[in-house]
């Protein structure tokens, strides 16, 4: 059971919370005048990094804000999280794919 | 190295040495005390180069080389298992086979896998344990039903039968169910697909491990593929593993849950998200239940083992994750929901959870085929339906393989898709709550 710290609402059981996906993807500036592979590698392409991942959260069932969280994504710690727009926080040690790892 | 073309057109099939297992080896062996049975496949110490590198060995990528060798007459491969074979997805799903498709593309593929399960204990010689004793999608609401006559008649017009069973049928069939007027979920109807039921996901990957082996091909357990090697045209030349450095002019990803790190071995995005996907069984209890039920709308799924258990399966988890366990949330919701469908089973003790990590693409249907690097092939993506697939993913990609081009059935799911907008959308008929 994760313990997620919403930063409008403080630390809250993650029921409350839907998992948004990977963060920070910026929109096309001009979304017509790209081809259909880049509109693809926007709208599908992933990065599904083994480890330390950015990613959007939720609250769906509380302040119903959009917030960023830096999660590892095979021990599931939540290393921050930090309101949209702000800048993604460096995790140290964190090198986003964990190697040799036995999961 | 250049891949040998097969000999001929028509040539002899390649051999395959193993001990036969039958009754009468079954009774030549009981009268030396089970001593004398050999390993069902050898542990060989991996070669410097091969024509064809498997990664993964569970079975989608055993059944890539069974099929390989049988189809192809292609034995010269090597199937890597960072583990044991079966040991990750295969090992860990709840056994279901169906083929209860909407769409033409995905219905054509499961159907194949099916016809081809059918058949698998005598194409093997192992015992897959296959038993077609039905399985039933419970409706809930109006809504669902109508989705429900749609698909039985989608199915139909496609050859695989499937069945709309009406409200009091379906009490007949599955008597413990919740059928009352004041059920939390009332019950509406149901669609069936008779041939559909549950097979031995152990057996599967051991029959195809060793009748692959039988075939001349190696099967290296423990060596984790740590980096894949290209020239200087972009070409794939090899693997680097924990056990060394093997050289093949084509690899093959088929890893299930972690189809995006070994991609991104290679440079390659794919459009997939790994969650994990977990089950739980009850204690043995005395037979309940002799089909598979399912309901989407509730998010459980059930079936009773030969051993008397019930096998339970749920909703994905929320969150991206590699960790191979599964979230409590959702194990409460899958209990709620059994409970009010199965009243009887509310002081049942739960002796096991586990769960998985797989691989789900936009549209919920796998990716199968060639990438934009020369020599790599992938196969992933099978989301929360891979076990089902297994003999028609293995005998499609080693079409792809052999002949470096899709197979028919496979085409449409190839990773073009998402930039064409061709998408398959399987979401509902995925059966699991994405």
């Amino acid at each position: 059971m994760l313990l997620i710290n919403c930063p409008w609402c403080g630390p809250r059981d993650e029921i409350e919370f839907n998992c948004g996906g990977e963060a920070h993807i910026a929109r096309p500036a001009d979304p017509a005048a790209l081809s259909d592979a880049e509109w693809a590698e926007y709208l599908f392409m992933r990065k599904n990094l083994k480890g330390l991942h950015y990613e959007r959260w939720h609250h769906s069932y509380g302040c119903r804000q959009w917030f960023n969280a830096a999660r590892d994504t095979v021990t599931h710690e939540i290393h921050a999280t930090y309101k949209m727009g702000e800048t993604p926080p460096v995790v140290a040690g964190a090198d986003g794919i964990v190697k040799g790892s036995s999961s | 190295m250049v891949l040998k073309p097969p000999p001929r057109l028509g040539g002899y099939p390649l051999k395959r040495t193993m001990q036969t297992y039958s009754i009468r080896s079954l009774a030549r062996n009981a009268r030396a005390f089970h001593e004398n049975w050999s390993e069902a496949w050898r542990s060989p110490e991996p070669k410097p180069a091969y024509d064809v590198i498997i990664i993964g060995g569970g079975g989608h990528g055993l059944a890539t080389a069974h099929y390989l060798a049988k189809n192809h007459r292609i034995n010269n491969v090597v199937v890597l298992e960072k583990g044991w074979i079966g040991g990750g997805n295969t090992g860990r799903n709840t056994t279901v086979v169906r083929s209860n498709y909407l769409w033409d593309e995905s219905a054509a593929l499961y159907e194949k896998s099916l016809q081809l399960y059918e058949g698998l204990s005598q194409e093997l010689n192992y015992n897959v344990m296959l038993s077609q004793r039905g399985l039933m999608l419970l409706c809930h609401s109006q809504h669902e039903l109508h989705d429900a006559h749609r698909r039985a008649h989608a199915m139909r017009l496609n050859g695989i039968d499937s069945e709309f069973i009406d409200r009091e049928n379906v009490l007949r069939m599955v008597p413990f169910l919740d059928g009352s007027p004041t059920a939390r979920y009332p019950l509406c109807g149901g669609l069936l697909q008779r041939r559909g039921g549950i097979a031995r996901h152990d057996a599967v990957a051991w029959g195809f491990a060793r009748s692959a082996d039988a075939f001349g091909v190696d099967i290296i357990q423990n060596c984790e593929v740590t980096g894949i090697r290209r020239d200087a045209t972009g070409k794939v030349v090899g693997v680097d593993t924990t056990r060394g450095a093997i050289d093949a002019p084509k690899v093959a990803i088929v890893v299930a849950g972690h189809t995006s790190v070994l991609a991104a071995m290679a440079g390659i995005r794919l459009p997939i998200h790994s969650h994990p996907l977990q089950a739980l069984v009850s204690e043995p209890i005395k037979p309940m239940l002799n089909v598979v039920v399912n309901s989407t709308q509730v998010h459980v799924y059930v079936s009773q083992s030969d051993k008397g258990e019930l096998v339970m399966g749920a909703a994905l988890d929320r969150f991206q994750s590699y960790g191979q366990r599964g979230s409590l949330p959702i194990i409460e919701d899958q209990m709620a929901a059994i409970v009010r469908l199965f009243p009887i089973v509310s002081r049942l003790k739960m002796l096991r959870q586990w769960a998985g990590i797989v691989d789900i693409c936009p549209d919920a249907s796998p990716i199968i085929g060639k990438t934009s690097v020369e020599g790599l092939y992938i196969n992933g993506g099978w989301g929360t339906g891979g076990f089902k697939a297994t003999p028609a993913s293995g005998f499609c990609f080693a079409h792809t393989i052999a002949k470096d081009q899709p197979h028919p059935l496979t085409a449409p799911f190839n990773l073009d898709r998402f930039s064409g907008g061709r998408l398959i959308d399987e979401t509902a008929a995925a059966a699991i709550a994405h």
